[in-house]
């Protein structure tokens, strides 16, 4: 069998050893494994992502075990909690800082649609300042509800490549700026 | 204690007192102009007797269509040396005027009363550094206020700035 005909068929075990896949899918199937989250842990979701990266639900089995605390070494941003209008430029700018590729994983009613918060001060969901990859609902969700929600973004990384990431976030920043343009300014 | 306070404010800054119909409250209090704040308040302050030196709450409430005058500015005042009483001094205020700031009797008082200025909109005259101090600081109107609607009057232009600026940025990178 020839090398051409074994591209074509990615996936088949050679024996016990050897699989068949091209350089792509290789990385971004090592990159599902390691998506290294950064919580931005504004409120009670905070604390179910504490139980989830916790051993009893235990986020390491996702490969997603080493919360960054700096936005510079993470994958995705789990923004947890409610987002002020006075926190969202510190929202927007860390998620600038983080280092591409970079997912966002808006967890909870308040992140994904500013929840009951339907007052002046608060954000109308997060995807108004950031294009959002998982919208997990709940309030708070359940760890296992944020479990499915990194395995959703796994199967997301593992299908997607690089440039079709960028199209991706290009064209959901292009949505964010033309739907939020000010209808009542004073 | 209350009598004696009241007696010793009726004797020395009778100028200053208001009287207005008591409000149902558990705490003793008393009304006064905004002209006499600061000197009642560091008189209460340095009184050998009353020693009421810690400023417990500094507050407002809007009246709207309660009573006639709008605003009240309360100041909630404590004593730790003569058995933790409180007074509370009520300075009734219309809208647009302002109040004396007492940041240079109550050093504490400078937060909140940016915190007053910034829900209620009450101007503190002679305050250090006035401005808001929960709200961004492009914010328009005074959500504490009763006749602020409870969503805003329409709060993107809170994060217009913040697109503004993406999209210039995606211009350039395009480039």
């Amino acid at each position: 069998m020839g090398l051409k005909d074994l591209m074509n068929k990615p996936g088949e075990m050679l024996g016990d050893m050897a699989q068949v896949a091209n350089l792509d899918s290789v990385i971004q199937w090592g990159k599902s494994y390691s998506l290294w989250p950064y919580p931005f842990a504004t409120a009670c979701c905070g604390i179910e992502y504490m139980s989830t990266s916790c051993s009893d639900y235990d986020i390491a089995r996702f490969g997603a075990e080493r919360p960054s605390f700096s936005p510079r070494q993470a994958d995705m941003i789990l923004v947890l909690g409610t987002i002020t209008y006075k926190m969202a430029p510190v929202l927007r700018e860390i998620y600038d800082q983080l280092a591409e590729p970079k997912y966002v994983i808006s967890v909870g009613a308040c992140a994904s649609s500013g929840g009951m918060f339907h007052t002046y001060g608060v954000l109308q969901g997060i995807d108004r300042i950031l294009p959002v990859d998982v919208y997990v609902p709940g309030c708070p969700p359940r760890p296992e509800a944020l479990l499915d929600a990194v395995i959703k973004l796994q199967e997301k990384v593992k299908s997607q490549g690089l440039e079709g990431r960028r199209q991706e976030v290009m064209r959901k920043i292009q949505e964010i700026n033309e739907r939020n343009r000010p209808l009542v300014v004073r | 204690m209350i009598e004696s306070i009241l007696e010793f404010l009726k004797l020395n800054y009778s100028h200053f007192l208001i009287e207005e119909e008591q409000r149902n409250s558990n705490i003793p209090h008393v009304f006064l102009k905004p002209e006499g704040i600061v000197p009642v308040l560091e008189a209460l302050k340095t009184h050998e007797k009353y020693s009421l030196s810690y400023l417990n709450d500094l507050t407002a409430v809007d009246w709207l269509g309660k009573r006639k005058i709008r605003f009240e500015v309360l100041y909630l005042l404590r004593s730790p040396k003569n058995k933790h009483s409180q007074i509370q001094i009520r300075v009734p205020i219309d809208e647009g005027d302002s109040v004396p700031s007492i940041v240079s009797v109550f050093k504490g008082a400078n937060w909140p009363e940016r915190e007053v200025y910034d829900l209620f909109g009450i101007p503190f005259i002679n305050h250090p550094n006035l401005e808001r101090i929960v709200l961004p600081d492009n914010f328009v109107g005074y959500p504490l206020r009763k006749d602020y609607p409870l969503e805003g009057p329409g709060q993107d232009y809170l994060i217009q700035d913040l697109l503004q600026i993406h999209i210039q940025d995606d211009i350039s990178k395009e480039d």
